[in-house]
């Protein structure tokens, strides 16, 4: 960012494995989405058409766990290029319902018990290389890959907490002691 | 209350403070308004002193000490807020949710738990230990409440209180370490108990979602802990305390 | 009620039986060389001697351990009035030959002649293994032939139980369940407790892997026990006591009942001692099989039959113990020092070892060296001694890497401090401990946190469960141990490491989670280098959660 011209912050956020309500609540800001707008650019987004992640991202937000191999490959991208990385929500943070198959074990059982035991007819695992992600062992918190700076806990963090936790961050003045707003669930 | 009890001079993190001879520094700190965490401990139960959470510093005595089961002396020097046991609180409250599977997202108690408030007050916004994810069987063979091991903490209020209060010793912990665990009846299904009389005190303490009424939905479970120091105090003192009173 | 026995006359009708025998072989049958194969060994001695037609001339006697068990079977060969011969690996054959040739021809068996001048034995001071390799445990008349029961004599006809007490203070003899309390200070608690009866507990559980001291004085000296434990319950007012031993002691539990027996019928236990006006009942007490059981507390409740869990303290076991009531629980080493300090005096016993820990210390020896045994030196001798002479130094050429003591509550000592005193206040200073009595060597092909991760996995499987650092902290611990030992730890994996562990020795409730952390805080300490050789490159930055 130059001194003259204030740059935008270059903000992302990602969709690993979790239901999108965090993003739900991520637009739960309703106006204050403008006030962002203001200040940052999503320059990648589920929400925004862009194939690739890009570089030089200021903040990622990123929802979700590392459940398969696509989620892995992009949380390593997002590390790569992001000077912040925030663990968003509780699947990003804990693992939370993502997580809710580890203590079943082998996810192959898994997939074997819901499409090819349920009573669909002629059940299979669906695969297909390059299109379906295989399911890692076990799912896991984002910071169990790769490192995270600011963990914003809640299923989904409720809009206020979201914007508070970005205000601070932007403004680089994030309180240490952050009472409810760490609040699990 | 009048409390006739001697008083000794203490000190809570450099403040001097009265209390009384013979309490525990946990029973002045919260009569004094000085926050300390605690899971295990309960007033009206006999103590346990498994959660450790609540250690405290006494003066520069490296040896820490559970806030619960230590008694206060004169001029004794309590440090309860120093970075160290913030730091070995943090910690704990950690291990507790690596070891279990507490998905608060899904749980009957979300919001009205002690341990998430704890993760709270602890400033546990994430968990460094790796998620042990074990498989533990939900019991909801009782027709009245449901049992949920993989929200239970091992605090043994529902144990203590079941055996001292109700007199019924319904529950209590089989095996040990890991592989530690509540039991009904020596390892019954709960519905199979003869010993249970569905008083649900065991469900009222539970401070997770551990133990809960049948048929609760994700945030509906509200315990009631404190009907303990009322049913304690009414069989020591013989006198009913007002339910607002004591929450 | 049945008669006192005449101490001086069993002794004297035992010490004339003893010369009717030109020849005595000692054969050692204690758990170690029976295993080694003692069994058909004794019996195949006896079978030499009658077919020899040699059983007016020898006498085979079975003896606790005599130290060297890794060359076992031993066997002694005394010769009336004369000179001693030691045998080692003793199997059927050599037995069959030591009879025909060394009793009958005066032959010495060269193969299998075990020189009893090397430092293994000459280094070696023993006090509570005196009798080791000298009587037959079953027997009390050789018990009392050694000096048995003389000691407690002595305390209920001739002390008052303050004296007793003032004697065992002044001795300087420390606890050797590990922690060192002074055993007279904790008599003096449990002699100045009020209660309708008081109780003295023996500890037998002995949960560290590899250790056996309290074991073998269990098995092979049953009566000293018993007599240490009338000496103290006298001197500090108990009536009843308990010996608490492991369940995977068999042997131990069936000597020590039947000596219970055998004493209280020569009138050394039960009522009216000696014909003084002590009474004292003894009862074994088998344990649960858990390592936490050995924990005063839990050791308590187990007793009671309730779950072994330990409580909180206090109150101490000295004012509120068995069923409530005043309660003292002694090592059964502790407990096997009492009838020679009490025979000998105080001044003889602190004139051993060092200052601030009189007396010797029993050690399981064990590991990567050439003698492995159980061995009994004076505190403030220097670890290089032990390692070097009595334990013979590192086989196969290979070099000393560290010492364990402790066990799993323990702490690993690297060369660099061989000349280490071994005593309570110098280990602790290593971040070790006494403990009570486990001595592992490693050579310099062991992988410390390997070592660290066996004692974690130990503490893991053996914590009870009910304070959380101590449950799930180990449980991490162990599973950062693992991600190290499989190379996918980082670097914010190892500063978890140390910060887990500060928890866990600073939160827990009792010494098993305390002292759970030693092995990796020590490892961590003096062989840090081999942790951080283990991680991985690749991640090295990542994952700093
Ligand atoms: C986990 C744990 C295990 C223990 N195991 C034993 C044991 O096996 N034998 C023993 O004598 N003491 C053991 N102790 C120590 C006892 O609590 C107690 O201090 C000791 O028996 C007292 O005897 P002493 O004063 O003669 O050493 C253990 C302590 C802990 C914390
Ligand atoms: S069920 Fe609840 S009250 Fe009982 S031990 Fe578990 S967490 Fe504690
Ligand atoms: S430290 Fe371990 S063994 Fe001791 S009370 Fe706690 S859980 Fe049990
Ligand atoms: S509240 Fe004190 S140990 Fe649990």
């Amino acid at each position: 960012m130059s001194e003259t011209t204030p740059q935008k912050a270059r903000v992302a956020t990602v969709w690993l494995g979790g239901c999108s309500g965090c993003h739900m609540s991520f637009l739960d800001m309703d106006e204050w989405l403008f006030d962002l707008a203001e200040v940052a650019d999503v320059v990648y987004s589920p929400i925004a058409d862009v194939k690739d992640f890009p570089k030089d991202v200021d903040v990622t937000l990123i929802e979700g766990a590392i459940a398969n191999e696509d989620n892995r490959e992009l949380a390593l991208q997002v590390r790569e290029n992001s000077k912040l990385v925030v663990s968003f929500g509780d699947c990003a943070v804990t693992g939370n319902v993502t997580a809710l198959r580890n203590p079943m074990g082998d996810p192959s059982e898994i997939l074997a018990r819901v499409y090819v035991e349920s009573p669909d007819l002629n059940g299979i695992v669906p695969s297909e290389a390059g299109i379906v992600p295989p399911l890692l062992p076990k799912v896991l918190p984002v910071h169990q890959l790769i490192q995270v700076d600011v963990y914003l806990p809640g299923c989904p963090p409720p809009a206020d907490r979201i914007q508070e936790a970005l205000e601070g961050i932007l403004n680089d003045d994030l309180p240490r002691d952050r009472g409810e707003a760490i609040r699990f669930g | 209350m009048r409390d006739a009890r001697p008083s000794v001079t203490v000190t809570f993190d450099g403040e001097e403070y009265d209390a009384f001879a013979g309490e525990s520094v946990m029973d002045a700190a919260r009569r004094l308004g000085v926050p300390i965490p605690s899971l295990c401990y309960l007033e009206g139960l006999s103590l346990y002193g498994g959660c450790r959470v609540c250690v405290v510093q006494i003066a520069e005595d490296h040896r820490l000490r559970p806030a619960c089961a230590t008694t206060v002396a004169q001029d004794m020097e309590i440090k309860t807020d120093t970075p160290l046991l913030r730091a070995h609180r943090k910690a704990i409250i950690e291990m507790l949710f690596a070891e279990g599977n507490h998905v608060c997202a899904v749980c009957v108690s979300n919001g009205k738990c002690e341990l998430q408030d704890m993760a709270v007050a602890t400033g546990m916004d994430h968990v460094r230990f790796d998620y042990q994810a074990p498989q533990r069987e939900v019991d909801a063979s009782h027709p009245k409440y449901v049992f949920d091991p993989n929200r239970c903490i091992l605090c043994t209020r529902c144990v203590r209180v079941c055996d001292e209060i109700e007199g019924a010793h319904v529950w209590d912990v089989a095996f040990r370490g890991a592989d530690a665990e509540l039991v009904a009846e020596l390892g019954k299904p709960w519905g199979e108990s003869t010993s249970c009389t569905w008083c649900g005190k065991c469900v009222a303490v539970c401070p997770t979602g551990a133990m809960a009424y049948q048929g609760k939905a994700v945030g509906e479970m509200q315990h009631h802990a404190n009907v303990v120091i009322r049913l304690a105090t009414a069989r020591t003192k013989g006198q009913w305390l007002d339910p607002e009173e004591v929450g | 009620m049945a008669a006192v026995i005449d101490l001086h006359e069993v002794a004297d009708r035992e010490h004339e039986a003893r010369s009717r025998y030109p020849w005595r072989i000692k054969a050692c049958a204690s758990t170690a060389c029976l295993s080694a194969g003692a069994g058909a060994t004794v019996q195949a001695l006896e079978q030499t001697i009658e077919a020899a037609d040699l059983v007016l001339d020898a006498v085979v006697v079975p003896t606790g351990c005599m130290g060297l068990c890794s060359r076992g079977p031993l066997v002694r060969v005394l010769r009336r009035g004369g000179d001693e011969t030691m045998y080692q690996a003793v199997n059927k054959e050599v037995a069959i030959d030591i009879v025909r040739k060394h009793v009958r021809n005066h032959e010495i068996v060269d193969t299998n002649l075990l020189d009893t001048n090397i430092p293994f034995f000459t280094s070696q001071e023993r006090v509570v293994l005196a009798n080791g390799g000298v009587i037959d445990p079953d027997r009390i008349e050789g018990y009392v032939a050694h000096g048995g029961y003389e000691a407690l004599r002595k305390a209920i006809t001739e002390m008052a139980p303050e004296q007793v007490v003032e004697e065992i203070r002044s001795s300087g003899l420390r606890g050797r369940g590990g922690a060192g309390y002074p055993t007279g200070n904790k008599w003096a608690l449990l002699a100045k407790a009020e209660g309708d009866q008081k109780y003295v507990v023996a500890n037998g559980d002995e949960g560290d892997p590899g250790a056996y001291m309290d074991r073998t004085v269990m098995e092979d000296d049953p009566h000293r026990l018993i007599e240490g434990i009338a000496i103290a319950a006298y001197a500090t007012g108990a009536s009843k006591a308990y010996i608490y031993v492991r369940a995977e002691y068999p042997r131990a539990v069936e000597r020590l009942d039947r000596a219970i027996r055998v004493a209280r019928r020569n009138r050394l236990l039960g009522r009216r001692i000696m014909d003084t006006d002590f009474t004292l009942d003894v009862e074994v007490r088998i344990g649960a099989g858990a390592f936490v059981c050995g924990e005063e507390t839990a050791l308590l409740a187990s007793i009671e039959g309730r779950r072994g869990t330990p409580r909180l303290r206090p109150p101490y076991p000295t004012e509120r113990g068995l069923w409530g009531q005043p309660t003292m629980i002694n090592n059964v080493e502790t407990l096997a020092n009492v009838p020679t300090i009490i025979n000998k005096g105080a001044e003889w016993f602190s004139s051993i070892g060092t200052e601030r820990s009189p007396g010797t210390k029993v050690f399981a020896l064990a590991g990567d060296l050439v003698n492995i045994g159980l061995i009994e030196v004076p505190m403030g001798i220097t670890l290089r001694s032990i390692v070097e002479d009595i334990g013979g130094g590192i086989p196969d050429g290979r070099s000393f890497k560290a010492a364990q003591t402790g066990g799993p509550s323990g702490g690993c000592i690297p060369a660099e401090f061989l000349d280490t005193q071994v005593d309570y206040d110098s280990l602790r200073q290593l971040g070790s401990i006494m403990g009570s009595g486990g001595l592992i060597v490693m050579d310099d092909t062991q992988s410390m946190p390997d070592v660290a991760k066996f004692f974690m996995e130990f503490c893991m499987d053996e914590s009870c469960g009910k304070c959380v650092p101590c449950r799930a902290g180990t449980v991490q611990i162990h599973t950062l141990l693992d991600r190290i030992g499989n190379g996918d730890a980082v670097w914010a994996d190892l500063r978890h490491l140390e910060q887990l562990c500060a928890t866990v020795r600073d939160t827990s409730l009792c010494g098993l989670g305390q002292s759970a952390p030693n092995p990796v805080l020590s490892t961590l300490q003096y062989f840090g280098k081999e942790y951080e050789e283990l991680l991985s490159d690749e991640k090295k930055e990542v994952a700093d959660a």
